[in-house]
């Protein structure tokens, strides 16, 4: 039976109707036509469908939509600011992080959570924060200098915001 | 896929859950999902009803409980990989839940349902069952129980609970003397354990006089390594490790699958029982 859920999602609020067993990924991508957030293998291995739950990374396969009402729900649409993109996607394109693009949104909304916890992560710390995200291009080593690019990148940022 | 259709409701309270799983029609309890979600999806599982206890505030979270710890049963393993108690009174229980899965499964997965799910191959089982832990139910007809975690485990996906059970809390005691070490070796594709091993050591100087140790991912359920005990009284002497650890593995039914054959999965089970004692002895030392 579908009910009313009320979504935040990048900052605005959406009321869509939902079954129950409805998951986020598909309430995303079918009804809100965010389709930034990508499903790949459907079994919660592969972090394709990774967003954010209350600044958590998270996997929207394994996620029913109505668990997430009255979270803050942010997708790869709603990283960049404007015309400003988000330093991680600033990095992933400036080492060549991606190569078809299919789990880079996932990639980026998981480093995100992880750079919150561990700013100045070593390239091993990278490689485990990522272990639940698949790539089948680049062999990972672009999106590990693309990660560790960012830190930098926002580690001078919230520096100069301290300032 | 999708599960097959099911009617949800977000538990105001713990007294609102019970009340439904006391009517006995099937209805099953979600938290972060990460057990429940996939199996529904695949349709192993299917449920008229979820009630959701994840935003239920007095389930979750760790506190000071004689000297050791009260856990809540939906505590993240996220949570609990960096909560200070944890990481001091316990640092086992955090080192394995910071090893769990990824960091979108932690952010989610909770270790009262993974240990109510009961997977023959997860990993905190094993703790539980070396730390000699307990585990609080709740249910309407019956009020408060308490189940030592070393006689929870029935069988695959089977436990001593009943369906109109909520899982709430897991009380740890004080380590005491004792120092405990979990090593697993796991399977590339599922990160699950082929073999998960937790040894918890008491020394008295150079002499083991406290032994424990639970041995997950290769029998049909979690179990406790009685062979191991013949450790007590010496000083971890090597020879002696090697046949405790061959003994622990000798009569136990073993499948072979797709991952790994029953005779390599015997042969990392004993380098895994013999790693982990070692490693806890030495930490017991330290």
């Amino acid at each position: 039976m579908e009910r009313p859920v009320t979504l935040n999602i990048n900052g605005r609020s959406h009321t869509v109707q939902v079954e129950p067993r409805a998951l986020l990924v598909h309430v995303l991508r079918d009804t809100l036509n965010l389709t930034g957030t990508h499903v790949g293998c459907d079994t919660s291995q592969c972090g394709a469908c990774t967003v954010l739950v209350d600044g958590q990374a998270v996997k929207s396969c394994t996620t029913l939509a109505v668990q997430a009402e009255g979270t803050r729900i942010t997708t790869i649409e709603g990283l960049a600011r404007g015309d400003t993109l988000h330093p991680l996607q600033m990095a992933f394109w400036e080492k060549h992080g991606l190569q078809c693009g299919f789990c880079t949104p996932g990639m980026i909304l998981t480093a995100v959570d992880f750079l919150a916890q561990n700013p100045d992560p070593t390239d091993d710390e990278i490689r485990h924060a990522i272990e639940g995200n698949l790539c089948r291009c680049t062999g990972y080593q672009n999106i590990v200098a693309a990660i560790k690019s960012a830190a930098a990148t926002l580690r001078a940022g919230n520096a100069g915001a301290a300032a | 896929m999708i599960p097959t259709s099911f009617d949800y409701v977000r538990a105001g309270s713990v007294r609102e859950a019970l009340g439904l799983l006391a009517l006995g029609d099937g209805t099953k309890v979600i938290a972060g999902g990460h057990s429940l979600l996939p199996m529904m999806r695949f349709r192993l599982v299917q449920a008229p009803k979820l009630v959701d206890i994840s935003r239920l505030e007095e389930l979750r979270g760790v506190q000071e409980y004689k000297k050791g710890l009260r856990i809540g049963a939906t505590t993240t393993y996220a949570e609990l990989a960096r909560h200070p108690l944890v990481r001091e009174r316990c640092p086992v229980i955090a080192e394995v839940a910071a090893d769990i899965a990824d960091i979108q499964v932690r952010n989610r997965g909770t270790i009262g349902g993974s240990l109510a799910h009961a997977d023959p191959a997860s990993d905190m089982p094993a703790v539980m069952m070396a730390l000699d832990a307990e585990f609080q139910l709740r249910s309407k007809k019956g009020g408060r129980r308490t189940a030592r975690a070393r006689e929870f485990f029935k069988g695959a996906f089977v436990t001593d609970m009943t369906e109109e059970e909520l899982f709430t809390d897991i009380l740890v005691p004080g380590m005491g003397r004792n120092a405990a070490v979990y090593v697993s070796f796991d399977s590339a594709a599922s990160g699950y354990a082929l073999a998960g091993v937790c040894a918890s050591i008491g020394r008295k100087r150079a002499t083991i006089s406290d032994i424990s140790v639970a041995v997950t991912g290769v029998a049909e359920v979690v179990f406790l390594a009685g062979a191991l005990e013949r450790m007590k009284d010496t000083k971890c002497d090597a020879a002696v490790l090697a046949a405790a650890a061959k003994e622990a593995v000798a009569g136990l039914e073993i499948a072979g699958d797709v991952h790994a054959p029953s005779s390599y999965r015997r042969h990392i089970a004993e380098v895994a029982i013999i790693r982990a004692v070692e490693r806890a002895y030495q930490r017991a030392g330290a």
